[in-house]
């Protein structure tokens, strides 16, 4: 068989340069409205494959590949002027969800923990994630009206990050300052960036 | 009567569906698997190639006349992206798409780069 067809008219290689930051933390941080607050935010599917847990609760009936479940993903594009294009992924936080986090952290300039200081706890996956595999991250703590203020130390105390994670207090309904936080984990990965050059 | 079960497996991880139909089956597709962040641009078929080609692969040839990421097209698409990605293999198959891989290697210690980001993204 042969296929006939015209060439594109925009070449691959003029695309604009994508990048990708991830937004990690537990359910109800505040992962979707961080991402809602600074890009146009559209929903991605992806299915999955959830294995342990899953299969004892998962509901089968009429399905043919049983362990096979949807897992929205929060994702967000910011275009910038100059051909690059800042991609947001918030994925759920949870262990049994790290195999997709693989693929995410893949290049990625680096993660958010989104941390909520009543629930403090279910952000602890994540960071052990990133820890052990050595992203950049930051942890912004999403400050809930009702939740209790903490200052950062006691934060960084109580998850138990080292001190050259940056940990920023933010409300991630304020565009400013869900800005911040991104401001803040690029830099972060600059830091690093430097470090790992001059040491070189 | 018995109300219709929810199929939700649970609140972070959705409802489970069956998203293969589209792609016949197929939950793997042809060549390595396409990075969310590789950059698609489609080609225009010919008449000769429309009539046998789905109406998602037309889809997604339309949506990617501009370069798009794949994570870009499952999400205009509607559709997972495991089946978008097996869709995706087989225009590549058919030498219908052209792909860039990301270049997230040059650009994840790339200074310069994380520079231009950070000063877009305080001008936002």
């Amino acid at each position: 068989m042969s296929y006939t067809h015209f060439e594109p008219a925009v070449a691959v290689e003029d695309s604009p340069l994508a990048i990708k930051i991830l937004i990690a933390g537990g359910f109800g941080a505040g992962k979707t409205t961080l991402v809602g607050t600074v890009s146009e935010i559209r929903p991605l599917r992806t299915e999955e494959t959830l294995t342990s847990v899953g299969t004892e609760v998962d509901d089968t009936f009429g399905v043919e590949t049983k362990d096979t479940t949807t897992v929205a993903m929060d994702f967000g594009r910011i275009t910038f002027r100059n051909g690059v294009a800042l991609y947001l992924f918030g994925t759920p936080g949870q262990r049994r969800f790290w195999f997709m986090w693989d693929e995410l952290a893949q290049g990625a300039v680096g993660a958010v923990v989104v941390a909520d200081t009543r629930r403090l706890s279910d952000s602890f996956a994540a960071i052990d994630y990133f820890e052990q595999r050595g992203t950049p991250f930051v942890v912004a703590v999403n400050c809930f009206d009702s939740a209790p203020r903490y200052d950062v130390h006691r934060v960084r105390a109580a998850l138990d990050v080292g001190p050259d994670v940056p940990i920023v207090l933010c409300d991630v309904r304020r565009r400013e300052s869900a800005k911040l936080v991104l401001v803040s984990i690029v830099e972060h990965a600059l830091r690093l960036v430097g470090r790992h050059s001059h040491a070189g | 009567m018995t109300a219709p079960k929810r199929r939700w497996f649970d609140d972070s991880a959705g409802p489970i569906v069956r998203p293969y139909a589209v792609s016949r089956g197929r939950t793997r597709s042809y060549g390595e698997t396409l990075d969310l962040l590789a950059v698609i641009v489609g080609k225009v078929p010919a008449r000769s190639d429309r009539r046998w080609l789905d109406p998602e692969h037309l889809r997604l040839l339309s949506l990617c006349r501009r370069p798009m990421t794949v994570a870009d097209l499952a999400s205009e698409l509607e559709l997972p992206l495991g089946v978008v990605r097996v869709l995706l293999g087989d225009l590549q198959y058919w030498g219908l798409i052209s792909v860039r891989p990301p270049q997230t290697r040059a650009y994840v210690h790339d200074e310069r780069i994380l520079r231009i980001v950070l000063n877009e993204l305080y001008t936002l």
